[in-house]
């Protein structure tokens, strides 16, 4: 590839969508150039390159911008050779794009909904919503990872269950997952969460766990 | 190529649907078209996409592929050397129509629903984002014939079957796309000149119907 390649990634520092980012550029062995958004106060530049959504993350190649980061992880895959993020055979990629796009329609919307929502109703069925979604994931779930033998674009999607749904469970004191429930989940959260390519992005555990309890504890104050 | 078997589980009304069939005409695919009864979905349907239910699959050689989007990038990987290409060949461009189909499903698809099975305020809002968000695609297109560019691609493939829902759109919500979103209906023309493109959706009228009854199903009417 040529060596004249600028490349910066916008992002906060615990978004799991930032993180799919990360990951990829990580794992093709990019070098970038990160820059810390801030959500309330966002940059120039982020609504300069991502005007339609003004969201994170935002890729920067050579100055031209990309956004949303299932389209970020493909592209880097495309971009960059080496370690092979999507599969090489396009009936495997659909299925990758397949469980990629279930786990942002099906588990995030739930799980926000189970742990934020004002209705308590709406939160109890964000809550069976999200259970329904882990069983069909664990169900699907054959080897050590969604992409067999190493990570690939549904890891990436899916780590979001292995890190960040945890810590918002003990948070808020949901009741959506658990190892006993979903065993071959739980032993795919410790591979992925041990992977050292994962490991080096991931932010403090007990730094996420700070913040959501503040969010939890800030909504039962405003009650 | 070895003898293939392509089934399509399809439905004549669904936009998405609708973006298969476009995609299997513009590569020159011979498939099996089945109609789906979406009222009373058959056992071929549930046994295909177990997870959604919903129409298009793409069976290819008994192997079910789900999601539209999914299924258009599917047939432009499996069979590149056939018929025209529906993505750009480079990284970047690809990764500007897979955004603007992605746009086309989240501001696209959720508005224009409002706007036939919603009534009083609810209407009104799903009409106001529709028209933003075609006005945003119009911005998109620029002075370009397609999103493609010069040449029909992805994001023209994804966007127009939602035309043939334009006149229901209009009666139902009592406004005319062409007054706020002129080029957007210019470039609309101009796709349905494409014969992939006008074999693949239904008349408006049919649309319509079928919209009436489920609007009564829904108890909108």
């Amino acid at each position: 590839m040529a060596s004249n390649q600028h490349v910066k990634l916008f992002g906060t520092v615990r978004s799991p969508f930032v993180k799919r980012a990360e990951i990829a550029l990580k794992l093709k062995g990019v070098e970038y150039e990160y820059v810390e958004e801030s959500l309330s106060n966002k940059s120039d530049d982020l609504l300069k390159y991502n005007p339609v959504h003004k969201k994170v993350p935002v890729l920067l190649h050579n100055d031209k911008p990309v956004c949303e980061s299932l389209v970020i992880v493909e592209y880097v895959d495309e971009a960059w050779t080496g370690y092979p993020i999507l599969p090489s055979d396009p009936y495997h990629r659909a299925q990758a794009r397949f469980w990629s796009k279930f786990i942002d329609d099906k588990v995030f919307p739930a799980a926000f909904k189970a742990a934020w929502n004002p209705n308590e109703k709406e939160r109890d069925k964000g809550a069976e919503e999200a259970r329904e979604a882990l069983q069909i994931l664990e169900n699907k779930l054959k080897g050590k990872f969604f992409n067999g033998d190493s990570i690939g674009l549904v890891d990436l999607a899916a780590l979001y269950i292995a890190f960040w749904l945890p810590l918002i469970q003990e948070a808020g004191g949901l009741d959506l997952y658990s190892g006993e429930k979903y065993p071959k989940l739980e032993k795919w959260g410790h591979e992925i969460l041990n992977h050292p390519v994962v490991k080096g992005v991931l932010p403090p555990r007990d730094n996420v766990l700070a913040i959501y309890k503040t969010r939890f504890q800030n909504i039962s104050a405003s009650k | 190529m070895a003898t293939q078997e392509v089934v399509l589980l399809d439905s004549r009304c669904s936009m998405f649907a609708m973006r298969a069939r476009i995609a299997l005409a513009e590569k020159g695919i011979e498939y099996e078209g089945k109609e789906q009864n979406l009222a009373d979905k058959g056992p071929e349907l549930l046994q295909m996409n177990p997870i959604h239910k919903k129409v298009p699959v793409l069976v290819h050689n008994g192997k079910p592929i789900c999601e539209s989007l999914i299924i258009v990038q599917y047939i432009d990987e499996v069979w590149k050397d056939q018929g025209n290409p529906l993505l750009p060949s480079d990284p970047y461009d690809r990764a500007q129509a897979r955004f603007w189909a992605d746009f086309v499903d989240k501001k696209v698809a959720d508005a224009s629903s409002k706007v036939w099975t919603k009534k009083g305020e609810e209407l009104e809002a799903g009409k106001k984002d529709f028209i933003a968000a075609l006005k945003q695609l119009e911005e998109v297109l620029g002075d370009k014939p397609y999103f493609g560019g010069e040449v029909f691609g992805y994001v023209d493939l994804v966007l127009i079957p939602f035309y043939s829902w334009f006149y229901a759109y209009e009666t139902c919500g009592s406004f005319k796309t062409e007054e706020h979103c002129p080029k957007f209906i210019e470039w609309a023309k101009r796709c349905m000149q494409r014969e992939t493109v006008a074999k693949s959706l239904p008349d408006p009228k049919e649309v319509y119907e079928i919209v009436l009854i489920l609007r009564k199903r829904f108890g909108v009417d």
